[in-house]
């Protein structure tokens, strides 16, 4: 055995090559592979941006029936605000209108734990009838077969047609809760008949659209004028 | 036959085919599960995680058979990670300006690519000491042979866990789901069924063998 081959037994860890090369190796291949990914971002970025809006776009057009354009705000206590407003704090709001610029509705996007994950949906809301007027599961992770039914199911959908949204006297709030009930026990028009065998996610459903109401609803009321003059 | 360490391959139909059959990443060496499991669920999720797989696999293995030379071995592994890594985020931006709604299905997986021990294992294993040519070949059989391995999964849980295949329905109305095929066991059972009939097939050839042999001489 050679002397140098002991003293590499010795000292295992004592680099054969020198570091240089190492260096050399990692900090040009991590450049190559910044330069691969600016590229490849740069050139898809338009392409999903304008998915994001086809997509956004689809969901309002399905929640508000009869909308053929919409308007994007910013609604908060503080006021009701155009999104391109800079610094303009809330939750975003799509304002739709039909063929003739009448508003026809307003979507929403409201969240809530389901099952197993965060559940995001958009909802439609109608000012002149005060009902939810349909939903779209944005993103979800419910179990399939059970808890997925929330986005297909034609009969639970169909609670969602004309979802009782009235708002109490002083336009604080919703008169009533927005409450999801047992299977097949629908006796009002602001219950939610669950899937049998999906209660957590229907009862997630209910209370999003529950909780944003109740905070969205009257601000809605309150600027309800801004909005039918504000389409474009 | 696989091929001994450090010896540079010619490339043969072989190259191409071991991945398919022999070395199938999936059904023999039962390498990278975890998508295999979980994104199967049906038959276009495991076309596009097949694809973008082999995209990746094909993508790494060109470079890292391009740059064997250069790359000093105490830092071979961090390298092709970066090279993977890279590969990856591309496939990922790629995917979501092809389609939100499939970018959606696929979830985590996409970029959970970089820690498939497929590719790594094939950077590793072969690309490193492969000229560009044998590597690029091979990891186009090994990612075709994933890429069969996802479908026959996804094809027979769609079809059973909801009765259609690529969303056409296939058996009629009164077809009742087996909801648990689209659930994470499904893919344990299928998989495992899978591997029972290539098990059966390979014995059944082994059993034959002898005899055939012992007929000749």
């Amino acid at each position: 055995m050679s002397s140098t081959d002991q003293a590499q037994l010795q000292n295992p860890l004592q680099p054969q090559t020198p570091s240089f090369a190492m260096l050399r190796t990692l900090g040009g291949i991590a450049m190559l592979a910044g330069f691969l990914v600016v590229m490849v971002f740069q050139w898809t970025k338009p392409i999903i941006e304008e998915n994001k809006r086809i997509a956004i776009e689809k969901a309002i057009f399905k929640v508000v029936p009869g909308a053929a354009s919409r308007k994007n705000f910013v609604l908060s206590a503080a006021g009701l605000f155009p999104a391109e407003t800079p610094d303009a704090q809330g939750e975003t709001i799509y304002a739709a209108y039909d063929a003739n610029g009448e508003l026809q509705g307003v979507a929403l996007e409201a969240a809530a734990t389901g099952y197993q994950d965060v559940i995001r949906i958009l909802y439609g809301y109608s000012p002149a009838c005060q009902c939810v007027t349909g939903i779209k599961v944005l993103k979800m992770a419910e179990t399939p077969g059970l808890g997925y039914k929330i986005a297909f199911d034609p009969a639970f959908l169909e609670n969602f047609v004309a979802l009782d949204g009235k708002l109490n006297n002083d336009k604080s709030g919703l008169e009533n809760n927005i409450v999801a009930v047992k299977h097949g026990n629908k006796s009002q028009p602001w219950q939610v008949d669950s899937i049998s065998g999906a209660t957590i996610s229907s009862k997630a459903i209910a209370r999003m659209i529950n909780d944003s109401g109740q905070r969205m609803f009257p601000l809605i009321a309150k600027h309800l004028s801004e909005m039918q003059g504000g389409r474009e | 036959m696989s091929v001994l360490p450090n010896q540079q391959e010619q490339i043969t139909a072989d190259t191409f085919l071991r991945g398919l059959w022999q070395e199938n990443p999936v059904f023999v060496m039962l390498l990278g599960l975890c998508p295999v499991l979980a994104v199967t669920n049906s038959t276009m999720n495991a076309i596009a995680m097949g694809l973008a797989t082999t995209f990746v696999l094909v993508a790494s293995s060109t470079l890292v058979s391009l740059l064997r030379k250069a790359i000093p071995k105490q830092v071979r592994i961090a390298t092709y990670i970066i090279i993977i890594a890279t590969f990856v985020t591309m496939v990922d931006y790629l995917i979501q300006a092809i389609s939100l709604d499939l970018y959606n299905a696929l979830g985590a997986f996409i970029q959970l690519i970089v820690a498939n021990c497929v590719i790594l294992g094939r950077a590793e294993a072969y690309a490193s000491k492969q000229k560009v040519g044998a590597a690029v070949v091979n990891a186009f059989g090994m990612g075709a042979g994933f890429t069969i391995a996802l479908l026959c999964l996804g094809t027979v849980r769609e079809l059973l866990g909801a009765g259609t295949i690529l969303g056409f329905q296939i058996f009629s109305a009164n077809f009742e789901p087996w909801v648990v095929m689209i659930l994470p066991p499904g893919g344990f059972f299928v998989l495992g069924a899978w591997l029972l009939l290539f098990e059966y097939l390979k014995q059944r050839k082994e059993r034959k063998l002898p005899n055939a042999e012992g007929a000749t001489s």
